[in-house]
């Protein structure tokens, strides 16, 4: 090999590679312009309200004035002094364990149902979808007019001869109140999401099964549930952490009311922030409200290993 | 089998299953009640909203609630402010997404992937614990009870770029390779190939931030603090202070505000329905 030879040998390489450079950094610039204006609204409207978030719990800002650093007394006073705090906390967690453990059953029994029909699944996943895409504070108001004292409700009970008080200014009733109109205005989204999981069953896994002889109850629980449970563990999580940030209905069917029977963590952070302008104790209550939305994921995610099936 | 039996059978599993879809529709009914009950007390007297015992239908039907609702309140107004917030929400949300997402798809750069992560663990921040802060930083831009005050801080979520990303990818590179060659830009390639090949997933992501902008209600009650600059979800709230509440305007004005999405959700079935089913066929991995 001549060193004429040799020479373009190795420059040619490095020609590619240097024009390679110069080509990703073009590209680079490119990404940096096409990416900047999502770059500037993401630290501006989320990075930055959640580092400031976690300040603030830490200090006694009340809007006006200075705010002052006073480490954890926030936490302290959530979980030793304030009253209210461990009310709030059991509705937030009894709000979601019913909320959650209906809205599923409700949805998997529609979403089977209407799986099971020959005409028209369309037009039942359209009218039970309705709700999720109307104002929730809209779907409030009307359910208010029918909890109304002397109401359609109190109507309809007195006729089956159980006679209700006002429901929503009943301690324990406000709260069933809460939950059903919340099933109603959120029942749709995951009925239609575990139809279309049910939909993509394969049938001749079904068809197998029955020429086997399973019944119709086996075939729903060991072909049927198990192949759409990654689908069920998904809705699920989303559900559980919708359910825990509650506020739309609560603000208008009952204030938190009667008493704070109604109240939960995201009635809790609007009425200590924007009416009491308390921002840092505020602050520390959504932080207890993310912990909690980061626990019961992770305990989902480590339920799931038990009753979620993946085909792979 | 005899034919005669055979016919018997084939009956009978006709007869259960017109049993079948007819009591799903009594469900489907008695689901639907509460906006049959909206719209027959939007179309009544206040006094005999109020009257007991309760009517299932009025006795003199007063179609024109929904104008003097519409008049008398500013509902026009409110109408208006919440399309001018859910539309201008949208139209930010489709434009920063498809740059961010194309960039995310298509483009090489250092920390690319860290930085999707960290996109993506956006996602899991709850909206409720960034409320305070947002509106702290909306009133140090001098932005509380403006328009943009309400549109900036919800219009650069982090879905969008990541649904568009992942649409994108579907996309067959060879269509812009073609182009690149001709000497086009990436821009002019975004603009003139990859989102006419888009428009399901821009169609879907700009319906879903439309209704979900139209239906918020929490980020306009704080922001907005005049009830000239209310949304119509915040509008509906404001006859409760009043002393002697008109039931009737309030459910026309509740109708008004459902109009839209349930329109929507009716001509759009089929593309709500594939977008359902696309998360369902990912099962949440």
């Amino acid at each position: 090999m001549t060193i004429a030879q040799e020479t373009a040998a190795e420059t040619a390489p490095a020609a590619t590679t240097r024009r390679r450079s110069r080509l990703d950094a073009r590209e680079g610039r490119t990404a940096f312009f096409f990416l900047l204006p999502s770059l500037i609204g993401v630290t501006l409207f989320l990075v930055l309200p959640i580092v400031a978030s976690i300040v603030l719990s830490f200090t006694n800002w009340k809007l006006l004035g200075k705010p002052q650093f006073v480490g954890v007394a926030n936490y302290v006073r959530l979980f030793t002094a304030d009253p209210q705090f461990w009310t709030i906390l059991r509705n937030t967690l009894f709000f979601t364990a019913e909320y959650l453990v209906l809205n599923i059953v409700i949805s998997v029994g529609l979403a089977v149902w209407i799986s099971s029909l020959k005409v028209g699944q369309r037009w039942f996943r359209v009218i039970f979808f309705l709700p999720t895409f109307t104002p929730t504070i809209a779907v409030a108001i009307v359910w208010m007019l029918m909890f109304a004292p002397g109401g359609l409700f109190e109507t309809v009970m007195r006729a089956l001869s159980w006679s209700v008080p006002g429901v929503l200014t009943d301690q324990t009733l406000a709260m069933q109140a809460v939950v059903v109109v919340s099933l109603w205005a959120g029942v749709g989204y995951n009925t239609v999401l575990f139809n279309a999981a049910l939909d993509m069953v394969p049938a001749s896994y079904l068809e197998a099964a029955r020429i086997d002889g399973a019944t119709a109850w086996d075939r729903f629980w060991k072909i049927r549930l198990p192949l759409i449970s990654p689908t069920l563990f998904f809705g699920t999580v989303m559900t559980a952490i919708t359910s825990l940030q509650v506020f739309d209905q609560i603000y208008v069917m009952t204030r938190g009311g009667p008493g704070s029977a109604t109240a939960t963590l995201g009635y809790a952070v609007y009425q200590k922030g924007f009416q009491n302008f308390q921002m840092g104790y505020a602050s520390s209550i959504a932080w207890v409200m993310f912990a909690l939305i980061m626990a019961l994921t992770a305990m989902q995610f480590w339920l799931q290993r038990k009753w979620v099936h993946y085909d792979n | 089998m005899t034919t005669r039996s055979k016919a018997a059978a084939a009956r009978r599993a006709l007869l259960l299953d017109i049993l079948n879809h007819g009591a799903l529709a009594l469900v489907a009914l008695l689901f639907l009640f509460p906006f049959f009950w909206m719209v027959s007390n939007a179309v009544r007297s206040n006094a005999e909203v109020l009257a007991i015992p309760v009517r299932l239908l009025p006795t003199v039907f007063e179609w024109d609630n929904f104008a003097k609702a519409w008049t008398e309140q500013p509902f026009g107004r409110f109408f208006l402010n919440s399309f001018i917030i859910a539309a201008s929400v949208t139209a930010i949300t489709v434009v920063v997404s498809c740059l961010s997402g194309y960039a995310f798809a298509r483009l090489k750069f250092p920390g690319r992937d860290l930085l999707l992560m960290g996109y993506l663990g956006t996602l899991m921040v709850p909206g409720i614990m960034l409320i305070i802060p947002l509106y702290l930083i909306i009133n140090s831009l001098g932005m509380v009870n403006t328009f943009q005050g309400v549109i900036l801080p919800v219009a650069f979520g982090t879905f969008g770029s990541f649904l568009l990303r992942q649409f994108f990818l579907s996309i067959p590179n060879e269509l812009e390779e073609a182009a690149r060659v001709d000497g086009a830009s990436r821009l002019r390639i975004l603009v003139s190939i990859i989102v006419p090949l888009s428009m399901p997933a821009i169609g879907l992501l700009s319906l879903f931030t439309f209704i979900a902008q139209w239906n918020n209600f929490l980020w306009p009650l704080i922001v907005m603090t005049g009830a000239e600059n209310a949304t119509l979800p915040v509008g509906l709230t404001l006859f409760q202070t009043q002393q002697a509440t008109a039931w009737n305007y309030i459910m026309a004005g509740a109708t008004l505000s459902m109009l839209p999405g349930i329109v929507l959700a009716i001509l759009l079935q089929k593309l709500i329905y594939n977008s359902i089913a696309l998360n369902a066929g990912m099962g949440g991995r």
